[in-house]
């Protein structure tokens, strides 16, 4: 019996571009998951929008992966027919929704790191990847500034919602330090194609203190970096999150939608 | 317990420059600012604005529709505000 | 999504005209929607019209917001990257349309916290459809195709309605949902035109789904009892047969474009009255379903219910903080 897997072959200009792409499926697939179970309608609305923000980030960033691998593969195969360890998103964005303080925080942690990111990146040497950015940027700005502004309530609003955004926080932190990780990408950094994450990291700092201070919450103590995402080593939620969303493409090999 | 309400806002769309900001519906919001974003998420979902008003439903003073007489048929009369009450012969053009 | 099979069954939705409305000022709002004049929120109207309107536009947004459950159900599993956005795109105007409809039954003088809890408590009805189980990808391409099109049917006409508010967010929504019949057809197109496993996939959700669509429109005229008054006041335009068959005769040729059999053996051409005729649908289901037994009437209140209490705090908290603004701002 074969397996309904592809095998991508991975230079690194491919496997930085898949990188991003599973950053923006996974969070575009969990932020799904809100739409009718939103606290409001109006936040429903949001929320469905962010989510289709990143689904067509993905989908860009897919079909430029796979015209760079020239492997005949397409936006669809690349996003349904590899497996877990084949993804490489940073470990934040497949953390479960969890409680809407969780949906928040991590929304805010990854906007007000990709936000900065993004802008770095319109100034890529790749033309393809400098086009995305210019779009992306917009959008992730205003996710930004929605997060924020939801932390800063949640934070400053009533003792609940300020012990459940603390909780949110002190929860997701550890996944903070994997986004500003270089990795194996400095190749692609030197050649002007990739942001440097690193040069961006006090850039984040404070847009997360200056939020956090509004918020009257307290910024986590605790340096220490759960890493992994990058090299295809996951927690145990994108298992599940991947079985659930390829399971059709699996189950009917080589039909079309 | 009965849930705390959750106040209402009108909201404004101006859909090109040059155009005046126009009603398009309400959003519920507790500050300005989520009203703000609510609006934008809610009522610009498919290219209809360049800039967005929103305004708290309750600061809006409505005339009473028991006074459509007194406030706005007094008007039909005037009919001399109008430029066709004046007679130009054709020869001079428009005008 | 929607459709007026509500309006006109069970005696919750008996509409009667009370006696001691000013006969005077009755015949005055009449000739006014005679004259296809619009009603406006701060407008004098008689009390039964203003709860019809109440009870018909929150069932409306009710609707909407359950009709996200079934179709939110595929969301994590839509087959393709360009199915997913379109069904989240679409199950977010869902949403949208239940707002735009609140708000509209707002201005009748109802907050939006009661009309909520009217549809959590179970005291408020919502459409039937919505009761019936997603199965499989292809009930996603039947509710678009079957359900979005049978309120399309009944959408149109509100944009004539005679109150304003309604009319105008019905004018919106009709102008999002033009997309979302065409999306459903297109995934059935798809199923029919792929695998043997795929087509028999689209004709199972045609089974499952036609009949259950043919009761959107509601009881047969010669039993709906209180539809005179609503036509008499513009809120409806058209009966409940007269829209079942537009519908019946738009969808038996879509349905032979797709390759796939309507459900029904008694399906013919009538070439005397230039109309599809068909078999007898099964009211006693349609009873059940709104009384609260179809599939999953527990399943979608309770969901709403969950979805409900969780974000308790959350609407708390946001106003728990502009209440701190706005103390802040007094106090410098």
């Amino acid at each position: 019996m074969t397996t309904t897997s592809i095998k991508v072959i991975e230079t690194p200009l491919v496997l930085f571009t898949l990188r991003r792409a599973d950053d923006a499926v996974i969070l575009g697939h969990r932020l799904s998951e809100w739409c009718g179970h939103a606290p409001t309608m109006e936040e429903d609305m949001a929320l469905a929008n962010m989510g289709l923000d990143l689904l067509g980030q993905a989908r860009s960033l897919y079909s430029y992966a796979a015209e760079t691998e020239d492997g005949g593969h397409d936006e669809d195969d690349l996003a349904y027919l590899r497996d877990a360890p084949q993804f490489q998103n940073l470990l934040l964005l497949e953390q479960p929704n969890g409680d809407f303080a969780v949906t928040i925080v991590r929304q805010f942690l990854y906007a007000a790191y990709v936000d900065p990111w993004w802008r770095a990146m319109m100034a890529s040497t790749d033309p393809t990847l400098a086009a995305i950015a210019a779009k992306a940027e917009k959008e992730t700005a205003y996710h930004l500034r929605h997060a924020a502004e939801w932390l800063i309530r949640l934070g400053d609003g009533t003792a609940e919602s300020h012990r459940r955004a603390q909780e949110a926080l002190d929860q997701l932190w550890p996944y903070v330090g994997e986004m500003f990780e270089p990795g194996d990408e400095a190749g692609l950094v030197a050649a002007g194609i990739a942001a440097d994450p690193a040069a961006l990291r006090p850039a984040f700092d404070a847009t997360v203190a200056s939020v956090l201070d509004q918020a009257t919450l307290r910024p986590p103590a605790s340096a220490w970096a759960q890493r992994g995402g990058r090299q295809g080593r996951h927690s145990e939620h994108l298992g599940f999150l991947l079985a659930e969303m390829q399971h059709l493409q699996r189950s009917h090999p080589g039909a079309m939608w | 317990m009965t849930e705390q309400r959750t106040p209402l806002w009108e909201v404004f769309i101006r859909s090109r420059n040059g155009l005046a900001h126009k009603h398009a519906g309400s959003v519920h919001a507790a500050d300005a600012e989520m009203a703000l974003q609510a609006a934008r998420d809610v009522y610009t979902r498919r290219g209809e604005g360049l800039s967005l008003w929103v305004v708290p439903s309750d600061a809006i003073t409505a005339s009473d529709p028991a006074d459509k007489g007194m406030l706005f048929e007094p008007t039909s009369s005037k009919i001399y505000r109008h430029p066709t009450f004046y007679k130009v012969p054709d020869d001079v053009g428009h005008m | 999504m929607y459709t007026q099979a509500l309006n006109t069954s069970g005696s919750a939705s008996r509409l009667e005209v009370r006696s001691d409305e000013d006969p005077e000022r009755m015949a005055r709002f009449q000739a006014r929607i005679d004259a296809e004049d619009r009603i406006e929120a701060n407008d004098w109207m008689p009390e039964a019209y203003r709860r019809t309107l109440i009870r018909q536009i929150s069932q409306h947004a009710h609707s909407e917001i359950v009709g996200q459950l079934p179709e939110g159900r595929w969301l994590t599993r839509a087959p393709s990257l360009r199915r997913k956005a379109a069904l989240l795109a679409k199950v977010q105007d869902e949403c949208g349309h239940g707002l735009y409809l609140y708000a509209a039954a707002e201005t009748l003088g109802i907050s939006r916290e009661d009309l909520t809890e009217q549809l959590l408590s179970g005291r408020a009805k919502y459409s039937s459809i919505f009761n019936y189980p997603a199965l499989t990808w292809a009930d996603i391409g039947a509710i678009g195709w079957l359900v979005d099109g049978a309120a399309i049917m009944n959408q149109i006409p509100l944009c004539r309605c005679s109150y304003g508010p309604y009319a105008r967010a019905m004018v919106r929504v009709c102008k999002e949902e033009s997309f979302h019949q065409r999306q459903g057809y297109e995934i059935m197109l798809t199923l029919c035109r792929g695998t043997p496993e795929q087509k028999a996939m689209a004709q199972d959700a045609l089974n499952r789904w036609w009949w259950p669509a043919m009761m959107m429109f509601g009881p047969p005229d010669s039993q709906s009892q209180h539809s005179d008054t609503s036509m008499a006041w513009k809120i409806k335009r058209f009966t409940n047969d007269e829209l079942r068959q537009r519908f019946v005769d738009a969808m038996v040729p879509q349905a032979r474009i797709l390759g796939i059999e309507v459900p029904d053996l008694d399906l013919a051409w009538d070439e005397a009255t230039q109309h599809f005729s068909f078999g007898v649908i099964d009211w006693e289901e349609f009873r059940q379903v709104l009384a609260g037994n179809g599939p999953c009437n527990r399943e979608r209140l309770t969901d709403r219910n969950e979805a409900h209490a969780d974000g308790a705090w959350v609407r708390e908290a946001a106003l728990a903080h502009a209440e701190k603004r706005r103390a802040r701002k007094i106090a410098a």
